[in-house]
């Protein structure tokens, strides 16, 4: 019974977020709005953390398995990709790597600058 | 098989499954950091589709029940992210700062590859949100005139080429703390990085689960912004 109840409540808030996916005309999708909500929910004590605990941390480790079809789709779209594939295989990769480096390396020295400052 | 399939709420997802064992299976017995289980996974079950002629819009119907968990999954993130809350405060400017570097990042890097090759204006805003959350990243190319295949077909590419080469990347650029590691990750490979990040350790996970919501909606407004200057 306790994990019907921790799924129907993370359905719950998942509801809600496509309520607000609904309403607001945003390209926002209704996950992210249901992520903020639970997070608020959880920083107000609305609901506890044991409420929602082992079915989240459960959806969260399968979560890899649930991008496989939309992947496996990518047979669908090579048709389009074809001609733009070459450029594609250098556009992707190398972004991928840089904004890896810029985000990593920006919060690395924020952190260390802070660390410093409080050493002082 | 294409009738079975198409009548069956179970095989897409057991297939799905299974590709991914066979994936995991695959990873622990050789340890290559390419063998990522993900990938192989994804080829696997195309492999199929093409040995056995089962078209994708059936495969996918019937593993419908696998992506119907997606949205429940990504609202989930809030979990780990609230354990790491007074983490989260503590270097509120650190990973404000790290995520949009991320996405500026970003938005450059696509900028000036797009004038390098001499991409149409087309071209170039179906590639802008190319690292942040499928369905926002669908939003937006569509918004701005791209085309949208390409943008899912580009997100989840970035997202795979996240998830295998994230811990090694992380190594060879030297970042050094496990927040900044996490928002490396969710910034530049969203959701499907994310996941990998989880594996690495609970810090990475919930700072990658963040940077997926912040640089997500950042990159809407970024995004729109960028579109005017090529």
């Amino acid at each position: 019974m306790k994990y019907i109840r921790q799924f129907g409540i993370i359905l719950g808030v998942t509801c809600a977020g496509e309520a607000c996916r609904y309403l607001i005309p945003l390209p926002v999708p209704a996950g992210i709005y249901g992520l903020v909500i639970l997070l608020a929910l959880l920083a107000f004590k609305v609901i506890r953390l044991e409420q929602v605990k082992e079915a989240g941390t459960f959806l969260i480790e399968i979560m890899p398995v649930m991008f496989i079809p939309a992947a496996a789709g990518l047979v669908t779209s090579w048709e389009q990709i074809r001609g733009i594939l070459l450029p594609l295989c250098v556009i992707v990769p190398f972004t991928t790597g840089f904004v890896m480096f810029a985000a990593g390396k920006a919060t690395d020295y924020m952190i260390e600058k802070k660390k410093g400052k409080r050493d002082e | 098989m294409n009738d079975f399939f198409l009548n069956s709420a179970a095989a897409g997802v057991v297939l799905s499954l299974a590709s991914y064992f066979i994936g995991t299976e695959i990873k622990r017995r050789w340890k290559w950091p390419v063998l990522n289980p993900l990938l192989i996974s994804i080829v696997l079950v195309i492999g199929f589709l093409l040995l056995f002629r089962v078209d994708y819009d059936a495969y996918n119907e019937s593993a419908r029940y696998l992506s119907y968990l997606l949205t429940p999954a990504t609202v989930s993130l809030a979990v780990p992210l609230y354990q790491q809350m007074e983490l989260l405060k503590k270097n509120m400017a650190a990973i404000c700062i790290g995520i949009l570097s991320g996405v500026l990042a970003s938005l450059c890097s696509v900028l000036a590859l797009s004038v390098l090759f001499r991409l149409s204006h087309e071209e170039y805003v179906t590639l802008l949100p190319k690292s942040i959350t499928t369905a926002i990243g669908m939003g937006v190319s569509e918004e701005l005139g791209g085309y949208v295949v390409i943008t899912t077909a580009v997100i989840i590419v970035t997202g795979v080429l996240g998830n295998m080469t994230a811990e090694q990347l992380c190594r060879v650029f030297r970042i050094k703390h496990a927040i900044s590691k996490g928002i490396a990750i969710g910034s530049a490979s969203h959701a499907i990085g994310t996941a990998k990040a989880m594996e690495m350790g609970e810090v990475e996970g919930a700072m990658s689960s963040l940077a997926i919501v912040i640089s997500g909606v950042c990159t809407v407004a970024g995004a729109a912004v960028f579109a005017g200057l090529y």
